[in-house]
């Protein structure tokens, strides 16, 4: 008998578990995106190489506990009964497929604020995208919130919170913002920053510099500043004095790249000014959360991505660039493809385009490539 | 196109377009021209790897109103 096993379940074994993957999705499927984790061990051989039979594949392949992985599903639990037959002991397939695995949020406990309150960091691992919870007396904001919502309603059902403010620190190009769907649904107020917001469809709040936005009733203060670079509205946002919410300008292993929204050079200085001059007057004890990882080795133990100011200055090399040729080249060229369907993803997220939601998770399949290096 | 058989797969998911593409196939001769018709979106990357990798040739394909089509030459 095989068994299905959720993305949730995937999600705690890459993290600190052990799981061994036949991936049958095509090869440049494969090559391009697949499932990684420090526990995570896995080989690819496309389904329609296996439709005659498993026997070239079972040596490659542990005597049990293997997880076979699709896109959707369907050629995961063909090839998973193939091996079932063979006799490998605890055959699995991956629910839902990368599909679901691509969505799949692991909501992390990050620390506590000072007033009471705090501040979660919702991990969605098949995609590198990272959003935000805070939360203080009943309240909460949530921060660059993926698409798939369900994971945020669940939370606040759960904790009895509810969600006052949704928050954007730009204009997403990897991935379409689930904020004005979820603001829309709960009454919350969704921000944005106007320079971001030019051409979108719908009303939203300005978020700018001076207008600081409190959760609860303790005042957790966050507080947005304004860092172009990544997109010209860019703005990064310091929570409780202690956490520096970086959107898409700096990571843990990289910094934000600027030809996303197809302005390279012209955002290369403000990229720069951001991270080397705004950046550099604040407390070095900020611990730094992204909106993006790159690599599976970022995450922490517990699956979070983190790290202090201080020290993402001394071993972040996207910022110990000394000259300013040197940079603009570093940021400009080089760069990673860029993310898949970004155009349609930019042009949905100003309401400008309204596709399915199957059409919505064909766009944002693979990784999000928003940083200057892979 | 001289289209020695037609295959329709429409409203089939993966892995059912390939495993009945492969079928047909079977009964075929090699030069022989099946067409196949789908609607899974997968079917799309998935064929031409399959063709690739079982020494057939995808000679052509488009899309007509959310149906894919797809030209084999038996190899």
């Amino acid at each position: 008998m095989v068994k299905a096993l959720s993305a949730k379940e995937v999600a705690k074994r890459a993290v600190e578990g052990k799981m061994f993957i036949l991936d049958v999705r095509n090869e440049s499927d494969f090559k391009d995106w697949k499932i990684e984790g420090k526990g995570i061990e896995s080989i690819n051989r496309p389904y329609f190489d296996l439709i005659e039979g498993v026997e070239d594949v079972l040596e490659h392949l542990p005597k049990k506990e293997v997880l076979v992985v699709c896109a959707k599903e369907g050629s995961s639990v063909m090839v998973a009964e193939m091996l079932d037959e063979a006799g490998i002991k605890d055959v699995y397939y991956l629910e839902g497929g990368m599909n679901a695995w691509s969505e799949y949020l692991l909501p992390v406990k990050i620390g506590d604020l000072k007033d009471g309150g705090s501040i979660y960091q919702f991990n969605r691992i098949g995609k590198g995208c990272l959003s935000y919870l805070v939360e203080s007396n009943g309240e909460a904001a949530i921060i660059d919130s993926a698409r798939a919502i369900g994971a945020y309603e669940d939370f606040a059902k759960e904790k009895n919170i509810e969600i006052k403010h949704m928050i954007d620190t730009h204009l997403h190009t990897d991935h379409i913002s689930g904020g004005r769907r979820l603001a829309e649904k709960t009454n919350a107020t969704y921000w944005l920053p106007p320079k971001d917001a030019e051409e979108v469809t719908f009303s939203y709040e300005a978020l700018e510099e001076g207008k600081d936005i409190t959760i609860g009733n303790t005042k957790i203060e966050i507080q947005p500043l304004y860092t172009p670079g990544h997109t010209i509205g860019s703005t990064s946002m310091i929570v409780d004095g202690q956490y520096l919410l970086s959107g898409d300008i700096l990571f843990v292993d990289s910094i934000g790249r600027p030809d996303l929204a197809g302005k390279a050079e012209d955002w290369v200085s403000d990229l720069r000014d951001s991270l080397y001059n705004k950046y550099t007057s604040l407390s070095k004890d900020l611990v730094v959360l992204p909106a993006h990882f790159g690599k599976i080795s970022e995450l922490d133990e517990k699956g979070a991505v983190q790290a202090p100011l201080g020290e993402l200055f001394e071993k972040n090399e996207g910022l110990k660039i000394e000259s300013d040729d040197e940079f603009r080249k570093a940021v400009t060229e080089n760069l990673p493809p860029q993310p898949n369907a970004y155009q349609e993803i930019r042009q949905t997220n100003m309401g400008k385009i309204d596709p399915t939601s199957d059409e919505q998770r064909e766009m944002e399949i693979g990784p999000n490539r928003c940083a200057i290096t892979e | 196109m001289n289209v020695k058989q037609t295959l329709d797969t429409k409203g089939l998911s993966c892995p059912m377009p390939i495993v009945k593409t492969k079928k047909a196939m079977d009964g075929l001769a090699s030069g022989d021209i099946l067409e196949v018709l789908a609607t899974d979106k997968g079917a799309v990357n998935d064929l031409s790897a399959w063709s690739k990798s079982s020494g057939h040739k995808l000679l052509d394909h488009k899309e007509e109103e959310g149906v894919f089509k797809f030209w084999i030459k038996k190899g």
